[in-house]
């Protein structure tokens, strides 16, 4: 029996597990990808202390720390919760069982999708949810990035050493992600931005992409023609697992938090992308900071009476 | 061994004309998420040891391989039945969605 069972191996998980080692709380981190979401970011500028560093060294460096502190990850997914009377069983896909007597639930999002036609046809021909994997396939071709925030425009950034051009394809009248990216595409002649429009259809030949249909005429037409289209709208919160026990989600599918990261379910506790708290300001800092406040506040229920200053 | 490395030149031989179902994963050195499906196609290797070859076809080193069967994403899965594709997983899985989503169980 752990004291904390962190499900979920991204920033929120990993820095759970790095407080909870130091509060002397035994605590296991399951989870399928070390790092999470974060190992797809080409890179990183904007985690303190670390100036330019790519998603998965950094998810590396994280998980050493959590290891260096003695705690264990585990490369698994989980495939079910359950309340106990101490506490909580995990079943991980293995079909190994871990019980634990505080779940800190650090699972993420899942990658959003357009749901338009041919999207799921030419997954893997033209289609992607991973511009770092994808693009070298794309040397010298057309592709666009869907999505206005860091990881569209930072992933049109990085597309440009490969392609011969890259279009950012979004529904807003601006961009969303930080204005350092912003101010590198508009510099770069590579980039071409078209706002205010939606893909309403992925086109291709049967065999890989060719294009896409636009809502808006762009140059007078509706259909643009391409090689590559990169999908980075966002997440959606996986929270299927969480459904049993009970917690309450607001209307966008993620856990209601409350600032102490505790759920409406005694002894649940949210971090990171999955709960409400930072809204879409989906950062590493922000998970970490919200793993790090779970932890602590298992602590606090796990040990009963500790007074806390009042604000 | 129970992985096999595929090329450009061996990949008749050792996929097409395989009198075993063979399981090719394409990757990339710089894909992260082909390093997290590694472990994973070395177990499902493992556990099928005898009933389906696994092969590992490197797509940088091998563009006419990856190009011919139109893999233009990483990792992608083909299981190749009598020299042809039967089945193509994109993306990365755990090995239960995995062995399962190829029919394979």
């Amino acid at each position: 029996m752990y004291d904390v069972l962190i499900i979920g191996s991204g920033p929120a998980g990993l820095t759970a597990s790095i407080y909870a080692s130091r509060y002397k709380l035994s605590n296991l981190v399951i989870g399928r990808v070390l790092g999470g979401m974060m190992t797809s970011a080409h890179k990183i500028e904007n985690y303190p202390g670390f100036a330019s560093i790519s998603g998965a060294e950094l998810s590396q460096k994280m998980g050493e720390h959590v290891k260096t502190l003695g705690a264990e990850i585990l490369a698994d997914g989980v495939s079910k919760i359950e309340k106990t009377e101490t506490g909580f069983k995990v079943t991980t896909e293995n079909g190994q069982d871990f019980e634990g007597k505080v779940l800190i639930v650090a699972t993420g999002t899942e990658r959003r999708k357009l749901d338009v036609p041919g999207e799921k046809e030419y997954l893997g021909r033209g289609v992607s949810y991973c511009t770092a994997c994808d693009i070298p396939f794309f040397k010298d071709k057309i592709v666009a990035l869907i999505g206005g925030s860091d990881a569209a425009v930072s992933g049109a950034i990085h597309a440009t050493a490969f392609v011969k051009k890259a279009y950012i394809i979004y529904r807003r009248e601006k961009l969303r992600a930080e204005p350092v990216w912003v101010e590198e595409v508009l510099k770069n002649p590579k980039i071409e931005v078209i706002y205010k429009t939606n893909i309403t259809e992925i086109l291709g030949d049967g065999t890989k992409v060719t294009g896409v249909k636009l809502d808006s005429p762009h140059q007078g037409t509706e259909k643009l023609t391409l090689d590559g289209v990169f999908i980075e709208i966002g997440g959606v919160p996986g929270t299927q697992l969480l459904k049993p026990l009970g917690v309450e989600l607001d209307e966008g599918g993620f856990v209601k938090v409350k600032p102490d990261m505790s759920t409406n379910i005694t002894g649940v506790f949210a971090a990171g992308d999955i709960a409400n708290i930072a809204g879409e300001f989906q950062q590493i800092v922000t998970a970490a900071s919200e793993g790090a406040m779970a932890a602590f506040s298992a602590f606090k229920y796990l040990k009963g009476a500790v007074e806390l200053p009042t604000y | 061994m129970l992985e096999t490395v595929l090329s450009d030149q061996n990949f008749k031989k050792e996929v097409l004309q395989s009198k075993l179902p063979v399981l090719v994963d394409f990757y990339g050195e710089w894909c992260l998420p082909c390093k997290l499906l590694a472990p994973i196609i070395s177990q499902v290797a493992k556990d099928l040891d005898g009933r389906v070859k696994i092969g590992k076809l490197d797509v940088d080193k091998n563009p006419q391989t990856a190009q011919k069967y139109g893999v233009m994403g990483v990792p992608t899965v083909i299981l190749f039945k009598a020299g042809k594709e039967a089945k193509r997983i994109v993306g990365l899985r755990s090995k239960e969605d995995l062995v399962r989503e190829l029919g394979l169980k």
